[in-house]
């Protein structure tokens, strides 16, 4: 798959603190990538060095082919964490400003817009002031400027905030619609149930440096521990479960079932197999719950962030 | 460029269609011409009922020609009636005020006896004017007590006026100078106000930005610097617009008053009236001056001041509103702005009090001259300067000293603009905005 977005060893600096040491990710095209990190780990200095609102110390970035410049600013879309709008300006007039400012005509910006008003349905707010919207409308006005020039690139930070659940689920199918329409979205946010539903691939940032990218379920698998739920009915649990751990490494369950019996962690050796623990287990009662335990792209963050620290 | 364009006009229509922008437009000089009316109109009702003092002389030495009436005050003997009754009388009825002048032995100690009566605390104008006729009677009697010629005396007096040119053969007056620091301070006051105004409004509109969280959204689109440029073009535009829109309330007025006072329009844009020209016109309208003041107002300079006004309020604006703009982006809300506040406002200040202060007295003084150089101060100071006559070589350095640093503000601006409108919560210090100036 083609890259849209190359960033190559990209360097930033403030002062004597280094925002970015060394960076480079890869952004296929029509691809929904998650930008993941904690707090001050250097996402908002990436992101802004994409758009172009600051520049990098050292390194390079490629757009689509071409090497980032001035111009491609009206091929990027980007929505801020921190984000607003003119308080005391009209929504419609607002809209088209902001429109205009990302190289669209007048006429073409009025004629997206109304295209876009009259899909979330929100026609009768264009001569509004924005301090007469509520937050979550205001956000629906700000997704559309977003996304309203038809960018080969959308970066959306913290999307969700400040949306109810229902606008949510809007917006998160609104993105995937755009990326199947052949946008590539840069996706960054700490809430992971977002992450493991819209990601394909992931690049995970702590302190300045890129500590983790790839696939999702590359990754995942990278990070699977072998570890298998185990819930057994037996009429002997407590000498199923010393054998248990002369063969295999158990931890206490972390998953309740319906029926009693007991249930374990079991963490595989680099011996032995799922089916020598499957077909131990039948042999001692009966299997009522087998699975392998995945991790999640939370456990993963957590995990690869204090592997890191 | 086409961007630049967009903010501007955006930024220019965002101020226009304030409230109070047209509030200040359209209403202040109303209010202004309003108020003059206002007290044009009281003090004639003030003038109009003439004030009646009483005089009561035991002396003997006045008589009503040393009390002659006067348009306002007139005098009424009431010797016959005696003080008492006098002061009885005034109090009940409408008299000003009773002036008492007892009989004394010397004229020295009649000097320090006179009195005055009244049901408020007098006019001092009209004390003044009633010590000055008892002051001169008296001495007139001491004079004559001299063996001195009264006649004499008066054929002795001369009056002195001494004519003021310059080289370029212009005369000078002290009305005209008059009106010159008039026109000057004027000037400057206004250009000082309207950088006041205008830049805190650029600086204001910065933070609006940024507590509004829009400015990531802009910046994602254009840069920084043109975002600053935009802003401060729009708000120079807005400032200009009411400042054409005053200057043709203010012809609008002056052509209504000077119809009603009769001056020749025609004179407006001749620098210099002549010399035959203004004598015609004190011949004529001897004692009414208002017809002279604008005559010598229609004599200033006025299209080189209109001129050099709009030049140093770009040039003065354009240094200070990216000061403030760059305060703005060091801040989040506009009450930590007053850190930086004061540094912008001090040479703003110095200027108009060095104008009061120096232009006035010295107007090619070494100080006022300096000070019409120094760029922060250059705008108010040299616009002070303008009616007295400045070179051209002067102008064109303290312009061209104007320009230099305010393209050089301009970009230092940016640079501390380009960081701060991005830093959200910390209170930035100067230590910060060096360290920015760095990045």
């Amino acid at each position: 798959m083609k890259n849209l977005l190359e960033i190559n060893n990209v360097v930033k600096k403030y002062g004597d603190f280094t925002a970015l040491n060394d960076v480079s990710i890869h952004i296929p095209k029509g691809s929904v990538y998650g930008l993941l990190g904690p707090n001050g780990a250097g996402k908002t200095s990436l992101i802004r060095i994409i758009n172009q609102i600051t520049l990098p110390d050292a390194g390079e970035i490629i757009l689509d082919g071409e090497k980032l410049v001035p111009k491609h600013i009206e091929q990027i879309g980007y929505l801020p964490e921190e984000r607003g709008l003119y308080k005391s300006m009209k929504v419609g007039e607002q809209a088209l400003y902001l429109a205009q400012l990302k190289g669209l005509s007048k006429k073409e910006a009025k004629k997206r817009l109304q295209y876009w008003f009259e899909k979330f349905d929100i026609t009768a707010w264009w001569g509004k002031k924005i301090e007469e919207l509520s937050k979550g409308m205001a956000q629906k006005v700000q997704f559309i400027v977003t996304v309203m020039h038809n960018p080969k690139l959308l970066i959306f930070d913290e999307p969700f905030s400040g949306f109810d659940p229902i606008n949510a689920q809007l917006i998160a199918n609104e993105i995937l619609q755009l990326r199947d329409e052949g946008a590539t979205i840069i996706f960054s946010t700490h809430r992971m149930e977002s992450v493991e539903e819209m990601c394909d691939k992931i690049a995970l940032i702590n302190k300045s440096n890129l500590i983790l990218e790839g696939n999702l379920d590359d990754i995942k698998r990278n990070f699977r521990t072998n570890t298998f739920q185990v819930g057994l009915k037996t009429e002997n649990p407590k000498e199923v479960e010393k054998i248990l751990k002369e063969k295999f490494k158990v931890f206490p369950a972390d998953f309740k079932l319906l029926s009693d019996g007991l249930t374990l962690n079991v963490q595989l050796n680099e011996n032995n197999t799922a089916n020598d623990l499957l077909s131990f287990l039948t042999s001692r009662g009966e299997v009522q719950h087998f699975v392998e335990l995945i991790p999640s792209a939370n456990d993963i963050f957590i995990q690869a962030i204090n592997k890191n620290n | 460029m086409s961007k630049l364009k967009l903010i501007i006009q955006r930024e220019f229509v965002a101020k226009v269609r304030n409230k109070s922008f047209i509030i200040m437009t359209f209403l202040s000089p109303l209010i202004m011409v309003g108020m003059l009316t206002l007290v044009v109109f009281l003090m004639k009702k003030n003038d109009e009922k003439a004030k009646e003092i009483v005089y009561v002389d035991n002396s003997g030495l006045f008589d009503k020609t040393d009390f002659k009436d006067s348009e306002s005050i007139k005098y009424l003997d009431f010797t016959s009636t005696g003080i008492s009754e006098t002061k009885k009388k005034v109090e009940e009825g409408s008299y000003y005020g009773v002036l008492y002048i007892p009989k004394k032995d010397s004229l020295e100690v009649l000097a320090s006896s006179v009195e005055f009566y009244s049901k408020d605390s007098p006019n001092m104008s009209i004390i003044n004017s009633l010590e000055s006729k008892i002051e001169k009677k008296l001495r007139n009697k001491k004079l004559t007590n001299f063996g001195i010629d009264l006649a004499q005396i008066e054929a002795s007096k001369i009056n002195t006026d001494i004519k003021m040119y310059d080289f370029s053969g212009e005369e000078s007056s002290k009305l005209r100078n008059w009106i010159k620091i008039i026109f000057g301070a004027i000037a400057g006051y206004l250009l000082m106000m309207f950088v006041m105004i205008y830049g805190t409004s650029v600086m204001r509109s910065v933070i609006e930005e940024k507590t509004s969280r829009i400015i990531e959204i802009i910046v994602s689109s254009v840069k920084p610097f043109q975002l600053m440029l935009g802003k401060i073009i729009g708000n120079a535009s807005a400032g200009l617009l009411q400042f054409f829109i005053w200057g043709i309330l203010l012809f609008v007025i002056l052509t209504i008053v000077s119809s009603v006072f009769g001056v020749d329009m025609s004179q407006m844009q001749n620098t210099s009236v002549s010399a035959e020209q203004m004598d015609a016109v004190k011949n004529a309208a001897e004692g009414d001056k208002m017809q002279l003041v604008v005559q010598e107002i229609l004599g200033l300079p006025i299209l080189k001041l209109f001129i050099l006004f709009i030049f140093y309020f770009l040039g003065g604006f354009m240094l200070y509103s990216s000061l403030f703009a760059a305060v703005g982006a060091a801040v989040d809300n506009e009450t930590d702005t007053q850190q930086f506040m004061l540094p912008i406002m001090l040479p703003l200040i110095l200027g108009v009090y060095v104008g009061f202060a120096t232009v006035v007295n010295d107007p090619h003084g070494p100080v006022s001259i300096i000070f019409s150089y120094i760029p922060l101060t250059s705008p108010i100071v040299m616009l002070m300067r303008v009616p007295f006559g400045v070179s051209w070589t002067e102008l064109a350095i303290s312009m061209s000293l104007l320009v230099a640093t305010f393209v050089f503000m301009v970009w230092l601006a940016a640079k501390i603009y380009r960081v701060g409108i991005l830093m959200y919560g910390k209170k930035a210090t100067y230590k910060d905005l060096y360290k920015w100036l760095k990045y």
